[in-house]
């Protein structure tokens, strides 16, 4: 097969500092799906966004059909035979399917010379018959499900003549049922000879569909492997980076009194898919609680409700007693609740403010910090800073530059710092090493486990299934929405038997899961 | 030294400083080349332009003035632009709060001092609460603020014209205007026998507050933290929606007393036949001191400077006033391209990480 798409040496510098990709050296073959995997921030979006034309890099080139390309616009893209759907879709709501599908390139009436909208239903339909994706192009865009405007999405693109079909996280908007369909439809535009660019971090999907696959970790490109010759494992190692078990000195475990209770925790997303359904789960004083599951399965809306970024539509959650469900996060952090955010650039800090303001952003209106009069002491402000950023080893000039100036290590460290200090009973931990060196890593988690010697109640959600085992006392799993598992000790089970139940293949009984109620 | 450094690039970068000192150059020299190109006496025009104020005490007092409704505008605006939000209200805010003064200043009857302070203070809340309607309409329906502040504008203006033409109208008078102010109701002059009024002195107060509120306080800190990234400040337990309900409650407050002040300080009835329209002039006074109260009076006098030159030039020579148009419009072209910043700092960026990543593959 001959090289359809190739990089040298491309890199993409952001204006803001961040170096997203470093010397890329991508390859895509003529009339295969390749799959690019890599965690958050990897770099996949950039380099996909470089290839569409959406964003210029800083360095290196493009090569199609090994010629070198200069693609300074969307156009130029889907001139080069390049069509892209995005995760959140560009469609018009209010216009029909047929209209959105010929929507810059429309059909004309012969004589009126007016839009021909019978030519272009037709041309909808037929399209759809070519490519079997299914599509009703008479109906209003708002009117389709949200799997028939993905199917849309790519009809569009090759309705403009696209060779190479780029898809930026399909599945995340699917149902199981909807992502195998569309698998199906995949394959047979690969058989049509159509290249497909796969984006996804989830591993099994790679697996059932692509031909070979590309791992990004930290802007840049790890390697490139035919999915038929390396296992999931290989895969995993490659995109977090490490082979190495965490050695983790493990105390003895003693939990104490309920702290978090959380009962039948429901959620249902903008999309309508049931991302929880009855969720319930305590969590003790000295218990590091794991919540295992592929990404997608409930546990980022799970820890969003319990600290109050997001509104359950049923069920409670009780801190320390009291009824935190659905308040502010204002209110659920004076019930003792702490939280490590799952994205520290977007949630977790503010990165154009200094350390300083993101340490103090939730205690500021503590007496220490601000008189009865609303002034705040600039002087202890900074001391406090100063205390706590050797206290954590963050590494910078001074408290006052911003978060922004900072490594992935040392700004999440700020977070932890926050968080860690806040005097909570609670922690919520979130993904707390992802995208962070391995020196970093070791002392957050050792900082973990002094927490836990402190009597605090941790939830620890984690990716990395590493971590959560060698971290966590008890563990609970988590499948499409619902906990399918509970081993009240970590150390007694192993990662295949975890992996089992974290593909839904295996689910304990109903009796084996309440008992992480400890009723 | 250090201090003076400290006070103007004190934890910002220099870039941004930089990119302002150049906007206000280039806009005096375009001006300058403007001028030859239109003039038949570019001399004694560009002399005319850059040392009005120096000429004449006039200009020197009209520049004084002038910079007083452009520092409560420049101030208002900061306080929203630190919260990142476009709300242009606070035209609205100091046209009623002109109007609500000139109701106060001719129909109540006070004693001396306190009758400006009740006005302004009256204007002020008025000017608040009109200042809290585009936010509301955002927080509530996701309306730009922007757009809708815009709109709002036209709607006080016509509202606060009515009332000036219904109610507060001197018949006597062939043009509009109010009837008289009461004496009570008028600051006093700062030098005899010129325009400088106290509000000079109250303009520079609000600097002081401002600058202490949005710096030294707790408020300020919620503004500043929410204007950096609302999510975080949501995540961080901060009362989002009262800190954008009080930041433009403030910002409007700060209009509303600016009309009044202008009211008590430079009239003597209510004569304005159009809006003034100070919230524009606000805007290029708040980019320039980069949403820093603290360096609103340095923008404000500088733009105060374009226009008192522009104008003694028109009068004086064959450049139209307009013209002063042109820099403003270079002024906030330059100051809103962070594109110019941008380039500046991805180069240098771009040439450190490929320098210092040569070896890696």
């Amino acid at each position: 097969m001959h090289t359809l798409i190739r990089t040298e040496k491309l890199s993409k510098i952001y204006p803001n500092g961040t170096f997203a990709n470093k010397s890329i050296e991508f390859t895509v073959l003529e009339g295969e799906i390749h799959g690019l995997v890599g965690e958050n921030g990897a770099g996949k979006s950039t380099l996909m966004k470089m290839l569409y034309g959406e964003e210029q890099p800083s360095a290196g080139q493009i090569l199609i059909d090994e010629k070198p390309v200069s693609l300074a616009s969307e156009f130029d893209a889907i001139k080069a035979g390049i069509g892209m759907v995005h995760q959140h879709f560009m469609l018009v709501p209010s216009l029909t399917a047929a209209e959105n599908l010929v929507l810059g390139k429309e059909p004309k009436h012969p004589k009126s010379r007016t839009f021909d909208f019978e030519t272009a239903a037709r041309v909808t339909e037929e399209l759809s018959k070519q490519y079997n994706l299914p599509v009703i192009a008479k109906a209003r865009v708002a009117d389709l499900s949200v799997s028939m405007r993905q199917k849309l999405e790519i009809l569009k693109a090759l309705y403009r003549g696209a060779r190479i079909l780029i898809l930026d996280e399909p599945t995340a908007v699917l149902t199981p049922q909807e992502t195998e369909e569309l698998f199906v439809e995949l394959k047979a535009l690969r058989n049509h000879g159509k290249t497909i660019i796969f984006i996804s971090h989830k591993l099994k999907e790679i697996f059932q569909l692509c031909d070979r696959v590309t791992v990004m970790r930290d802007g840049r490109m790890i390697a490139t492997h035919k999915v038929a010759e390396i296992d999931i494992h290989q895969i995993s190692n490659e995109m977090v980076g490490r082979e190495v078990r965490f050695e983790v000195a493990h105390p003895p475990f003693a939990p104490g009194a309920k702290a978090l209770e959380v009962r039948d925790l429901a959620f249902v997303d903008d999309f309508g898919i049931a991302k929880l359904k009855k969720v319930s789960f305590a969590l003790r004083q000295n218990e590091i609680l794991g919540v295992v599951g592929v990404d997608g399965n409930g546990q980022t809306e799970l820890v969003e409700i319990i600290t109050g970024a997001q509104r359950a539509l049923a069920g409670t959650v009780r801190a320390n007693g009291a009824e935190i469900t659905n308040r502010s996060p204002g209110y659920i952090r004076h019930h003792g609740i702490a939280h490590i955010a799952e994205d520290r650039m977007t949630v977790g800090t503010a990165l154009p403010a200094s350390i300083e303001q993101n340490i103090l952003a939730d205690r500021y209106w503590d007496r220490k910090f601000s008189s009865a009069t609303g002034f705040l002491k600039s002087r202890e402000m900074s001391a406090y800073a100063d205390t706590l950023v050797k206290e954590f080893d963050i590494r910078c000039k001074s408290a006052k530059q911003p978060v922004a100036s900072l490594s992935g290590g040392n700004m999440q460290k700020v977070v932890v710092a926050r968080e860690f200090t806040a005097s909570a009973s609670i922690l919520i931990i979130s993904q707390p090493t992802r995208g962070v060196d391995i020196g970093a890593i070791e002392y957050i988690h050792s900082k973990i486990m002094e927490m836990r010697g402190a009597a605090k109640a941790i939830l620890l959600v984690s990716s990395d299934l590493q971590e959560v085992m060698a971290l966590s006392d008890s563990l609970i799993v988590m499948h499409e929405g619902e906990i399918v598992a509970y081993f009240p000790s970590a150390a007694s089970v192993t990662d295949k038997e975890l992996g089992l139940y974290m593909l839904g293949i295996k689910r304990q009984s109903d009796d084996e899961i309440r008992k992480v109620l400890h009723e | 030294m250090s201090n003076i450094k400290k006070f103007f690039v004190d934890r910002e970068s220099l870039a941004p400083a930089l990119v302002t000192l150049f906007a206000a150059i280039f806009s005096l020299l375009a001006g300058v080349v403007l001028i030859f190109i239109v003039s038949k006496d570019p001399v004694q025009s560009t002399k005319n332009f850059l040392l009005a104020p120096f000429l004449r005490s006039y200009n020197l007092y009209y520049l004084l003035i002038v910079m007083v409704p452009i520092t409560f505008t420049g101030l208002a605006l900061c306080v929203v632009y630190q919260l990142r939000y476009m709300s242009l209200i606070v035209d609205a805010s100091l046209y009623t709060g002109a109007v609500v003064a000139t109701a106060i200043g001719t129909l109540v009857s006070l004693p001396a001092g306190i009758h400006p302070a009740v006005a302004m203070i009256a204007s002020g809340i008025v000017g608040g609460l009109i200042g809290l309607l585009p936010a509301i309409l955002k927080i509530r329906w996701r309306a730009n603020e922007l757009v809708s502040s815009l709109m709002l504008n036209y709607v006080f203006y016509f509202l606060g014209s009515f009332v000036i033409l219904y109610y507060l109208r001197d018949r006597s008078q062939t043009i509009l205007s109010s009837m008289p102010f009461k004496q009570t109701f008028l600051l006093p002059r700062l030098i005899p026998n010129t325009q400088l009024h106290a509000g000079f002195l109250i303009a520079a107060g609000f600097v002081v507050l401002v600058s202490i509120f949005l710096y030294r306080t707790r408020w300020g800190y919620e503004i500043r933290i929410t204007g950096a990234n609302p999510r975080f400040a949501m995540y961080a337990g901060i009362p989002v929606t009262s800190v954008i309900l009080y930041a433009h409650f403030i910002s409007g407050f700060l209009g509303g007393v600016g009309g009044a002040v202008e009211m008590s300080g430079l009239y003597r009835s209510f004569i304005w036949q159009m809006d003034p329209s100070y919230a524009w002039d606000g805007v290029i006074v708040a980019m320039l001191a980069r949403r820093n109260p603290k360096f609103v009076p340095l923008s404000a006098a500088f733009f105060a400077y374009l226009r008192v030159g522009a104008d003694f030039m028109s009068r004086r020579g064959d450049v139209a006033f307009e013209f002063i148009t042109l820099l403003q419009g270079m002024i906030i072209l330059i100051l809103a391209s962070d594109k110019i910043v941008n380039y500046f700092k991805e180069r240098q960026l771009r040439k450190q990480i490929l320098k210092n990543q040569g070896g890696v593959r």
